[in-house]
């Protein structure tokens, strides 16, 4: 939110011109009938997606020669606003000329960049980016419809976010890769929640299967655990620097148990570890002396210097002691 | 032909409005609090629209009507303050109101209830109005308030105030109602009720924006919202909007003085853009007994046209309408109003509302006519709702995973 957000941009003025044409003239609009199928020796397709009821529905004609898959035709029909009516219309055109192998591949991103008038500006904001999502599921259901087969065949991965497209496996991939934390930076690197917002939580425009919310809690949670692992092998394999604080102090009592408290404890004192502190050139280990040690003289001095030479040698040549 | 049937949303300022509210702009344009002259120069002006509100909605003089900058403000004190006064400094722990109202009420609401405010939102019958009794039954000893509008924005429906408010009298529980939608559309009398706070706002009644009022019953204490000054004896701080007071007065007076006339003129001519919609074209509905809308409102929906596409077109014809099931909106849901109502999912999707004003003209009324049923019959011949050609076997449509 700042200056350019203050006023929300007037919705219709952000269509393209593309998107304007077609709401208004849409060239594809019209049903195909089995009686001109049947006297070119075509097959008809018909497919529905959506549903008045879900305030958007679109319905999709294809006349296929069946010597070759080619889709000779191709008209929809469309419940849904101007951008739904725009996407449908482009849809079909994309359509007509394909092979139905090839036609599957088509995606609501085709869709939208056909609707575009220049390549770098979008063709409808951000919240319209749904209605194209449409076209993409009904084509998928058509070709299934065609070649006989579950239109999920023709997914290999789960998508996440339908308007941007973005998959299960990119997300985690890029929330791991990038330490992301939060929904905005998901946005900000994928694009995945830009659009229509369903795919966020629960709630949205439209029930999902995976929501972002709990994929980035899913992520973290790994993240959390794999750190916890690393610092555990690192503590093991004797890389102090990359433990964690609680493994650190471990390993520091570990040290001072095996190599310096008991020549305390002889004289009557003792010593307990109060902090660690990292900074990029040194790791200072804040310390604290008991019983006869509070007040000698060479707990400044020599057992100072001999409790840092040990953890030195033992951990970290970066690490200073500091009594307190 | 320009035609704008979206008076529920705003109205144009009334000429004779602009020219009274004109000289409290750079001629009159002292401080009222002040104590020389230029600052009193505007006292007569205040004095006059003041007078002007508490006759247009027939106040007491034991009452106040206190200027605030919207109705939003109006509806946000009354709901924080009586938090304040009767929930955080009382007993009280429960606010009664309608899954209806207007967003400034039920957000309000929403931020109460993560403070902890219990709050009941009532459902409306399948003609949009929450009853008498349904109100009665809610309450509870530990209600505060009772929240109901007068009228609804979307369908216009006159909910009923007068049995409403007898309730709370007698149960002992605080009365607002949001008056937005009523007051300069039909007869608001606060002696013939027993409301305890009621929201208006100018701009809905050929006022100017940005200004708006608050009544309060027999001047009971409400803590103010806006702490400064001490401006409306303390009711209300913030240097008095001068010109807007003076135009919303004026504003009040015009549209109240022979109400029934107006009344009766603008309901004419709604009729007969109803009539005509509804006899004119098959599968469209209106919602509400016309006996008991406001008489400027007609929410028609029209079976397989999307509310946003039909606006698209009545914008390419200049008409400006309004529907509540934007595809825009980011949750996308259905009409609220409609749902409540009991329309089944898919009309809820094809609501619009034409709002009409008293300076609409029976020629709009005409243009409209066409241009409505050219726009119903192209969009419908696009429609996969009016598609002949049915889906190949399996290619049907799966069940709406639409969240509502």
């Amino acid at each position: 939110m700042a200056k350019n957000d203050l006023l929300g941009g007037s919705l219709w003025d952000q269509y393209s011109n593309k998107v304007t044409t077609l709401m208004n003239n849409p060239t594809n609009q019209g049903e195909i009938t089995q009686e001109e199928c049947d006297t070119a020796g075509h097959k008809l397709i018909v497919a529905d997606f959506g549903a008045e009821s879900c305030g958007d529905a679109v319905r999709l004609y294809w006349e296929v020669d069946p010597a070759n898959d080619t889709i000779v035709n191709s008209k929809f029909k469309s419940f849904g606003c101007g951008t739904a009516i725009a996407s449908s219309d482009m849809m079909a055109e994309l359509c007509i000329g394909k092979t139905v192998q090839q036609a599957v591949k088509i995606t609501n991103i085709d869709v939208e960049m056909s609707l575009r008038d220049d390549p770098e500006t979008p063709a409808v904001p951000p919240q319209k980016m749904h209605c194209s999502v449409m076209a993409y599921d009904v084509i998928k259901k058509a070709a299934g419809l065609y070649l006989g087969v579950d239109e999920s065949s023709f997914e290999s991965e789960i998508i996440v976010c339908e308007c941007a497209r973005i998959s299960l496996g990119t997300l985690r991939e890029v929330i791991k890769l990038n330490d992301l934390k939060s929904i905005e930076q998901i946005t900000d690197y994928t694009k995945a929640g830009g659009f229509c917002k369903s795919c966020i939580k629960p709630g949205g425009h439209e029930a999902r299967e995976y929501y972002l919310v709990d994929i980035l809690a899913d992520v973290r949670r790994e993240m959390d655990v794999e750190k916890m692992q690393a610092a555990a092998d690192a503590g093991a394999s004797g890389d102090f620097e990359t433990m964690t604080l609680v493994q650190k102090i471990k390993a520091i009592d570990a040290v001072i148990d095996e190599s310096v408290r008991q020549f305390l404890i002889m004289d009557g004192g003792n010593v307990e570890v109060i902090d660690v502190k990292d900074s990029p050139d040194y790791i200072d280990i804040y310390i604290r002396y008991l019983g006869a040690c509070n007040g000698c003289a060479s707990s400044s001095t020599g057992t100072l210097y001999a409790i840092e030479s040990t953890l030195k040698e033992k951990l970290s040549t970066k690490i200073r002691v500091l009594p307190i | 032909m320009n035609v704008y049937l979206d008076n529920n949303a705003t109205t144009m300022v009334d000429p004779a409005v602009v020219e009274e509210m004109m000289p409290f702009f750079s001629e009159i344009y002292g401080n009222p609090s002040s104590l020389h002259r230029y600052g009193t120069a505007s006292h007569p002006a205040i004095t006059k629209a003041i007078n002007q509100m508490y006759k247009g909605i027939n106040a007491s003089d034991k009452d106040d009507i206190i200027f605030t900058s919207c109705a939003t403000e109006a509806n946000n004190w009354v709901l924080k303050s009586v938090w304040f006064d009767k929930i955080m400094h009382g007993e009280k722990n429960h606010i009664v109101t309608t899954e209806i109202e207007h967003p400034s009420v039920l957000s309000a609401c929403k931020f109460l209830e993560d403070q902890g405010v219990k709050v009941t939102y009532l459902p409306v019958n399948d003609q949009g109005i929450v009853e008498a009794h349904t109100v009665r039954s809610f309450i509870t000893e530990k209600t505060a308030l009772v929240s109901i509008m007068w009228a609804n924005n979307e369908t216009g429906m006159i909910f009923p105030i007068k049995e409403i408010g007898e309730i709370c009298k007698e149960k002992g529980v605080l009365f607002h109602t949001d008056g937005v939608q009523a007051v300069g559309k039909i007869p608001v009398d606060m002696q013939d009720v027993h409301v305890d706070f009621m929201s208006m706002s100018a701009h809905k009644f050929h006022g100017p924006k940005g200004v708006g009022a608050l009544y309060i019953r027999n001047s009971q204490h409400l803590t103010p919202l806006l702490h400064g000054g001490e401006h409306m004896g303390g009711r209300r701080s913030g240097t008095l909007n001068v010109p807007y007071i003076v135009g919303m007065g004026k504003a009040l007076e015009l549209a109240t003085e022979n109400i029934q006339e107006k009344m009766a003129s603008i309901a004419a001519k709604r009729d007969r853009l109803e009539d005509a919609l509804l006899s004119g074209l098959t599968d469209v509905f209106t919602v509400g007994d016309r006996a008991n809308r406001t008489p400027n409102t007609i929410l028609i929906s029209i079976r397989g046209v999307e509310g946003e596409g039909m606006l698209w077109d009545l914008n390419n014809a200049l008409i400006g309408a309004s529907t509540g099931s934007a595809c825009a909106s980011e949750d996308l849901e259905a009409n609220s109003v409609m749902l409540a109502i009991g329309a089944d999912n898919e009309l809820a999707h094809t609501g619009i509302r034409l709002s009409l004003s008293r300076f609409t003209t029976d020629a709009e009324i005409d243009y409209v006519i066409e241009r409505f049923e050219s726009a119903v019959k192209r969009l419908r011949a696009i429609s996969s709702s009016y598609a002949i050609v049915q889906p190949t076997a399996g290619g049907e449509s799966a069940a709406c995973a639409i969240h509502h």
